[in-house]
């Protein structure tokens, strides 16, 4: 795959259709594991294991045993929250957004991203739940009829968090399936294994390709996709709110919307370079998932992060300065230079100073670096959560109630446990499904084919 | 380990087939079986840590085992009593709480109070408005008497050498002593109590010593009124208390007197004081108060002008000021280069003394040496205060002593062999007398030692025999207020660990056998009731105050108390120490108190421990911070403690509190603070100089209920000099940021009543009797050290301090936070789940059913009023302790936010009384726990809606300002600003400090 | 093979061009039973085959709008008329706190109206279809295209359609048991 490791296409030279599926498949429909995974899975094993050790001492002593406190109601379980719901967000762009645009060169990474989305956004469902003091209760958020002929609190943004949530997880695994249906199909072709055959069938709904199915599959497809970019916005915009939504200094903030949104793409998409570095390296596919990919996203997280760093500088210029609020004023203060003043520069450094980097060609053609940024800017914007949540709180309106928050182990277990969760997905995930859209790759053979430089399909 | 889980359940099994008498006999065999021995080493176990949930589980299985020992005393009473009603008694409604007077004593002196009853339990305590003491206000000793009373940790059973006995061996062997012909006249019996002021008691005691004429009979207060005593004999030549009256008084000076907090009849001294304070309702004066003080008191931080001043310079502070006032003598010994204060200072406080004679006070500190006491009291006589704003009054003790003396005298007899038989009434010799006794050794010295108390504290672990006292509000007896009105203490519930009656214990000892403590004090006070003795006597319990009892206005002829030859002091070397009692803990006698534990301490807001208060400066040359453990050495004698930095403290010198790092204590007190009285000596009990301070370099976690003590420029407490005031009413508005006028949408109207209060910060003095009154109504769980120290304290009332100005010399302000009940509640818009919600009334109220705990609305609240179950808090509490639960307030499960709710219960109370009698509510008739218990009355409560109440007159106030106001959360409790009172002709005290 | 146990003749092709000119000969020669299947969705071929153009999205706006009203009217009436209570001062239509619940329940009705519509109108799922008993049909999920000429077209006649179909210059022509 030598000449692929130059190209600059979103496809390698002399790929046929019959090589792309033959390729996609294979990964699949082997009975052999590769070690690299086995490890990977046990490793994400042992961390789950943790994370139900944690939920579970969180389930029977209750949040008590996390580091929260009064002023600091919220600690790691809503940053992770945050966190995660982010690093949704680039997946349903790719998928979405960039169909929109017709942007060839989604198309042989937009499905893992959207399984990543759907499994950021189970990760993050489970901290919202874990968080309450009654979590047995957690249901009550939910408008359905009741005894106690009560309703939920629709000017609560925490009630908008639960509609955007649910409809965004909804939607994006609508999404993921629809797409999946034409490859399910595919598989059931392929698989050898009787068992695996029943079930790709039936996971394939008896999907044949007709003319006409494809032509009402792509207008739902489509419409999907128009549908998915408000929702993504949306969400990020509901999530921000329950922060802007409060009076807090340092949340009560006009530009948060914006500003989180543009923050949970730049995440998502350092998230999606962390996945696709290592993967088309493990499984060579170097062909499918080209430069020209990595290049693009490279070029995404730099904008984006230049968005994000807008955003930073118009909340310190309107609370620092503009306002004239003197509790924004020592929020500010207190954010650079108090007792949690580190994370700001380490937020800063992570997501405005070293994305620049990514200015440089070069910078953007070396994987390693590429990677190394990638896993820095998730960090950052880790530690963009924790200063926004944390910090705000320790230092409010009332100095008699000022009081620092100490994350516990319990906090850490339940942390790094869901990115134990998360890996195990994803792992799943890519050995048993299509980690690559075949009939979208087809139909990119097809387009290159027409295009005259272009080694013909077919043969 | 095993024991403590199969313990109980064995016992109850060797019980299960025994009844009545045998009963008794039986156990009285098993208490000597070994594993029973063991269980009992559980039931008081020494190496506990405080509050920790596992352990508190096993300890619960041992207490059910302490219930079974509860029978063990527990042969008095017969056992009908106990049964529920089958009919219930006339003047009783179910479900209705009933109310009793009774009084609460500490170190003898009274504070009426009337205690509420739900159902035959005893559960909250109010003050006695009809009683001098008391006003109807309460402080935070009497308010969580209540629960020292359900204290499953008191003592529960008669001890032989720490093995369970009982009261009928007891007697037998007492029997054996008094019946000893070779001390027929009761040679080498010695009885130690504490300060008594019960006429019934005092009657009972001389009428032992009476029959036995060669016992004697011993007095011990560790914290006492022997210089206040002294210095009385000094100046008159006779023990005299002088009795004040700052409602007359309009220029006060406290020489390290904290008259605020710590002394007999300060409930009445801060009504008095605080009501000459307020400008308002036409009044356009207010009285001014100088305090000199080494520790940051109460009374300092209310002080116009305060001095951090070390206790060892008051003597020449008063000296300087007596010369001034040309006291005989004074002048003469006056030494000009030796200023404590600057002098045109000093001369401007004479010229403002001068100027209000007659309208003026001068007070000396229980902790200053007589000569001071003297002199302040030769002051006021110069000033003509005597008879206008002071009083003398004969002591109220029955028995008035020196304290100190008496317990050495008995020391003396204990190691010099002469006692055969001691017998302690109260009180824990053993811990708290001076160190330099060693009263520990001294008291082995006795052949029989009985200890009778309310908790099996260090001095019953070393006597033969321990009795359990019965709590004042379990038995009959009466006692004296700070000037001398008698209360009669009726009892709220039989004893409910099997206490003893000490007025029983001593007729039985006197020969009457079987006299009940009732009949004894009616007999005590049958002649001096007058011929209808019944009537009078009702009339007496039902007032909760015998009329005509205060001791009267004695004449006093001034001496020169400067006439033996008293030299003045010099400047001090070295560190010095002074001893004072615990703001919460008192003289060690409340640690076990879990309320009183977990209170913040005025103004260093510690809970659960005493440290090493010094001042910022001494810690910066010591090179000390906050937790820093530290070996304070005082000539040979040392103890380990942790450093608090206090700002306002006096420089050169360490304040150490009394009554922590108990030995013997139940879970709750335990290994909490240290312990101050190894180090304190006869010589010096007050202060002690030479001090020295070695850092360990080990450090000492310390939990403080506020860190910050900062206001950073926020108008949370505003403050005003009257000058300022009287220039213009209005300042205020131009301090404060007023709400926006404008809003989005449309005001919302309140009909009918609208709940308000108005929190007057000039009044209040930080005493915090409101929070333990609201811990006591609303059940409240205690967190423990560990939760506190995450800023988890469950208050619903706190008291917020914060310190203005010189680090050194602070001025401080204190501002009570409950729940503000914004009209815009930003809690309430951003519950998910309509938890808490608002009510026609205007309160915000919790839903407490319906919370799933999101904590969205603590951090919407800015002013971080609500409390979260983070834990299962209320499962710490003892089963013995939910009977003191308030029956009408919900006890939240872990997982709920809570907060002030106004007292609805008690909203809801008064209206359904009103609307029985088909009337509207009164202003007043509504009073928050807070109110109620408030000694200032600096809270006030009532319906804003009625211009006629007093909550909406003072709404009015030009003083009336909200808490963030421009946050436009329009607060429903808003507060009146302070007006200090400084003298224009002393600078900026910071600018002067010499 | 007997007729009545003939579902159609499909024909096997290569190239996109190939089937795109197989299915327009098809429908010119009057055949109208016809579909094709091909790997990927392949533009222009619904025309080649004259089917009518997917009017799914008229089916999605209106569930769009249901999804808006209903959003809307349920917090309305709840907030206003079947529990009424003061929060937080605020009026109890406080219609700008509505939005946001109204704006996802358009979105997720439209969405779920998308995806059932697209199914049912392909009359998904469909586990059996006489073409999967074709073993070469496999390749219309891989690399090849069929077309397929119904036997209940009017037109169709076992010998005169199979000549058609193999003069459309197919890989090769199957018969589809039925």
């Amino acid at each position: 795959m030598n000449s692929s490791e130059v190209t600059e296409e979103v496809l390698a030279p002399g790929q046929t259709y019959a090589s792309v599926t033959d390729k996609i498949t294979s990964l699949v429909l082997t009975k052999n594991f590769k070690p690299g995974w086995l490890l990977l899975i046990s490793v994400s094993l042992l961390i789950v294991g943790l994370l139900l050790f944690a939920i579970a001492n969180v389930l029977i002593r209750g949040v008590g045993i996390w580091g929260i406190n009064i002023p600091v109601a919220w600690g790691f379980a809503i940053v992770n929250f945050v966190f995660w719901i982010g690093i949704g967000h680039a997946g349903t762009l790719i998928s979405a957004f960039l169909l929109l645009l017709h942007q060839q060169w989604r198309t042989s990474i937009n499905r893992f991203a959207e399984a990543m989305t759907l499994f950021a956004v189970a990760c993050a469902g489970l901290f919202p739940l874990l968080h309450l003091g009654r979590p047995i209760y957690f249901y009550w958020i939910a408008p359905y009829p009741n005894t106690m002929s009560i309703w939920p609190n629709f000017r609560s943004p925490l009630v908008w968090d639960f509609f955007a949530v649910s409809t965004y997880l909804t939607v994006s695994l609508l999404f993921w399936y629809v797409g999946l249906i034409p490859d399910l199909a595919t598989m059931r072709e392929h698989a050898r294994n009787r068992f695996a055959r029943t079930i790709y069938g039936i996971l394939a709904l008896g999907w044949r390709g007709s003319a006409t199915h494809w032509e009402r599959y792509e207008n739902a497809y489509r419409l999907l996709a128009g549908l998915a970019a408000p929702l993504v916005i949306s969400v990020h915009t509901v999530v921000s709110l329950d922060f802007a939504a409060g009076i807090v200094p340092g949340w009560h903030s006009t530009i948060f919307p914006p500003y989180f949104v543009a923050g949970a793409i730049f995440s998502g998409f350092a998230m999606v370079l962390t996945l696709a570095i290592p993967l088309r390296r493990i499984y060579a596919l170097e062909a499918l998932i080209t430069r020209r990919h990595l290049d693009c996203m490279a070029k995404l997280l730099l904008a984006t992060s230049l968005m994000v760093a807008y955003g930073y500088t118009m909340e310190i210029f309107l609370a620092g300065f503009y306002s004239g609020d003197i509790y924004e004023h020592y929020m500010q203060f207190d954010r650079a230079l108090g007792h949690y003043g580190y994370v700001f520069w380490v937020v800063l450094a992570c997501n405005v100073l070293i994305p620049q980097a990514l200015w440089s060609p070069s910078v953007r053609k070396n994987e390693a670096l590429l990677f190394s940024i990638a896993i820095l800017v998730n960090v950052g914007m880790w530690a963009e959560r924790f200063m926004i949540v944390v910090q705000s709180l320790h230092r409010e309106f009332m100095p008699s109630k000022w009081h620092d928050y100490h994350a516990t182990f319990w906090d850490w277990a339940t942390f790094i446990g869901s990115m134990g969760l998360f890996l195990f997905l994803f792992l799943m995930f890519i050995r048993v499904l299509p980690m690559i859209s075949m009939s979208e790759v087809r139909k990119l053979v097809h387009e290159k084919s027409a295009e005259p430089h272009a080694t013909a399909a077919g043969e | 380990m095993s024991l403590t889980h199969d313990g109980p359940d064995a016992i109850r099994h060797r019980l299960a087939p025994l009844r009545g008498r045998q009963y008794w006999r039986s156990l009285d065999e098993l208490a000597q079986t070994p594993e029973f021995e063991s269980l009992l080493q559980r039931e008081f176990p020494r190496e506990a840590s405080v509050l920790d949930s596992i352990g508190r589980r096993s300890f619960l299985k041992v207490m059910g085992a302490s219930l079974a020992l509860a029978g063990l005393s527990g042969c008095g009473e017969p056992a009908k009593h106990l049964v529920p009603y089958v009919a219930t008694p006339p003047d009783l409604v179910q479900g209705k709480p009933q109310y009793f007077t009774t009084a609460i004593t500490l170190g003898g002196v009274a504070t009426g109070v009337m205690v509420e009853s739900n159902m035959g339990r005893p559960t909250k305590i109010e003050g006695n408005p009809s009683h001098p003491g008391s006003l109807g206000a309460t402080d935070i000793f009497s308010q969580a008497a209540i629960l020292s009373l359900y204290d499953p940790e008191r003592s529960q059973a008669v001890l032989n050498r720490n093995a369970v006995s009982t009261w009928s061996r007891f007697l037998e062997s007492l029997e054996a002593i008094l019946a000893d012909p070779t001390a027929a006249r009761g040679q080498g019996i010695r009885i130690l109590t504490e300060a008594v002021t019960s006429p019934t008691l005092a009657a009972q005691l001389n009428a032992f010593l009476a029959r036995y004429p060669d016992a004697k009979w011993h007095q011990y207060e560790p914290v006492n009124r022997d210089n206040a005593r002294a210095g009385a004999e000094l100046a008159f030549g006779a023990d005299a208390t002088p009795l004040y009256h700052f409602d007359r008084a309009d220029v006060i000076v406290a020489l390290d007197a904290d008259f605020l907090s710590s002394v007999p009849g300060n409930l009445r001294y801060i009504r008095d004081f605080s009501a000459r304070r307020r400008v308002r309702d036409g009044r356009s004066t207010m009285n001014r108060l100088y305090a000199f003080e080494s520790n940051f008191s109460l009374t300092g931080s209310v002080a116009d002008h305060r001095w951090p001043v070390r206790s060892s310079l008051i003597k020449t502070l008063a000296w300087q000021l007596a010369a001034r006032l040309r006291i005989a003598g004074a002048s003469e010994h006056h030494v000009e280069n030796n200023a404590v204060i600057p002098d045109h200072d000093l001369d401007a406080i004479v010229a403002d003394l001068q100027k209000h004679r007659g309208g003026c006070l001068v007070l000396a500190g229980a902790a200053q040496p007589p000569i001071v006491h003297a002199l302040a009291h030769a002051m006021n006589a110069a000033l003509g205060n005597v008879g206008s704003t002071v009083n003398c009054i004969g002591p109220i003790e029955e028995a008035p002593v020196s304290h100190a003396d008496s317990i050495r005298a008995l020391a003396s007899d204990l190691h010099a062999g002469t006692v055969g038989t001691l017998l302690v009434i109260g009180g824990d010799p053993v811990y708290t007398a001076p160190a330099d006794l060693d009263f520990e050794a001294a008291f082995q010295k006795a052949a029989t030692r009985i200890h009778m108390g309310l908790y099996r504290n260090a001095t019953a672990a070393l006597s033969h025999w321990h009795i359990p006292q019965s709590h004042e509000l379990e038995t009959w007896s009466d006692t004296r207020a700070f000037d001398g009105t008698v209360t009669i203490q009726q009892p709220l519930i039989l004893p409910l660990y099997g206490g003893r009656s000490t007025l029983e214990l001593l007729a039985w000892m006197n020969g009457a056998r079987s006299v009940s403590s009732y009949e004894l004090v009616r007999e005590q006070w049958r002649a001096q009731l007058g011929s209808d003795f019944e009537r009078a006597w009702r009339q007496a319990l039902s007032d909760g105050v015998v009329p005509a009892t205060q001791r009267k206005v004695i004449a006093t002829t001034m001496r020169n108390p400067l006439a033996n030859g008293e030299t003045m002091a010099t400047q001090p070397a070295g560190l010095e120490i002074n001893f004072l009692p615990d703001p919460t803990v008192w003289d060690g006698r409340f640690v076990n108190n879990a309320w009183l534990q977990e209170l913040p301490k005025p103004l260093t807001k510690l809970t659960w421990d005493n440290a090493v208060l010094i001042s910022p400066a001494t810690a910066a040359k010591l090179g000390l911070v906050n937790g820093d453990s530290v070996e304070v050495t005082c000539n040979t004698r040392r103890v380990t403690g942790a450093v608090w930095i206090l700002p306002g403290h006096a420089a050169d010198a360490l304040t150490l509190h009394l009554g922590y790092g108990q030995s013997q204590a139940g879970r709750v007190g335990l290994g909490t603070g240290f312990n101050a009285y190894s180090i304190r000596t006869t010589n010096a009990l007050d202060v002690a100089a030479g001090a020295q301070l070695r850092k360990t370099g080990a450090s000492y976690p310390l939990a403080c209920t506020q860190e910050h003590f900062s206001m950073e420029g926020r108008d949370l407490v505003v403050e005003a000099p009257l000058e300022e005031f009287s220039r213009d009413p209005e300042f205020l508005r131009k301090r404060v940021e007023a709400a926006p006028a404008t809003s989005l949408y449309p005001e919302k109207k309140y009909e009918g009543h609208a709940w308000g209060m108005v929190i007057d910060t000039g009044a209040c003095t930080g005493c915090s009797a409101c929070v333990i009154a609201c811990q006591s109504e609303n059940n409240i769980p205690v967190v423990g050290k560990e939760q506190v120290l995450n800023s988890r304290e469950m208050h619903w009332i706190r008291v917020d301090r914060y310190f203005s100005g010189d680090l050194e010399n602070p001025e401080a302000s204190v501002q009570p936070v409950p729940c503000m009940h914004c009209e815009n509640a930003p809690c309430e818009l951003v519950c998910p789940v309509q938890a808490t919600t608002h009510s026609g009334e205007g309160l915000n109220e919790m839903t407490y059913n319906r919370c799933i705990g999101t904590r969205y609305c603590s951090n919407n609240c800015p002013y971080k009023v609500r409390r979260f179950n983070f834990l299962e808090y209320s499962a710490l509490n003892d089963p013995a302790l939910r009977l003191r639960a308030n029956p009408e307030v919900t006890v939240r499960e872990r997982g709920v936010m809570e907060k002030c709710t106004y007292c609805v219960q008690r909203i809801s109370r008064a209206r359904i009384g009103s609307e029985i009698e088909h009337r509207a509510l009164r202003d007043g008739e509504i009073t928050p726990a807070c109110a109620q218990a408030c000694p200032s009355e600096a809270i006030v409560f009532g319906d804003i809606n009625d211009a006629a109440s007093r909550v909406a007159k003072l709404k009015a106030s030009p003083l009336n300002y909200g808490l963030l106001e421009e946050l436009n959360t329009r607060p429903r409790t808003t507060y009146l600003a302070r007006i200090r009172n400084p003298n224009p002709e002393i600078k900026d005290v910071a600018e002067t400090r010499v | 093979m007997a007729p009545e146990d003939l579902y159609g003749l499909v024909a096997e092709f290569e190239s996109v061009e190939a089937i795109l000119s197989a299915a327009k000969r098809a429908h010119d020669a009057g055949y109208r039973r016809i579909e094709a299947y091909t790997p990927f969705p392949v533009d222009g071929l619904t025309d080649a085959l004259g089917k009518p153009p997917s009017r799914l999205q008229n089916f999605v706006l209106c569930c769009g709008l249901f999804g808006a009203s209903t959003g809307f009217l349920m917090q309305y009436y709840l907030a206003k008329f079947d529990y009424p209570i003061n929060v937080g001062g605020r009026p109890l239509n406080s219609w700008p706190a509505f939005i946001p619940v109204t704006f996802e329940m358009t979105i997720l009705f439209a969405a779920l109206g998308a995806v059932l519509g697209m199914l049912v109108a392909n009359r998904l799922p469909m586990p059996y279809h006489p073409l999967f008993n074709v073993p070469e049909f496999s390749r219309a999920q891989r690399d090849h295209f069929f077309l397929c000429i119904e036997k209940l077209d009017p037109k169709f006649d076992a010998i005169a359609t199979r000549a058609f179909t193999e003069s459309l210059g197919a890989v090769s022509v199957h018969e589809v048991p039925a």
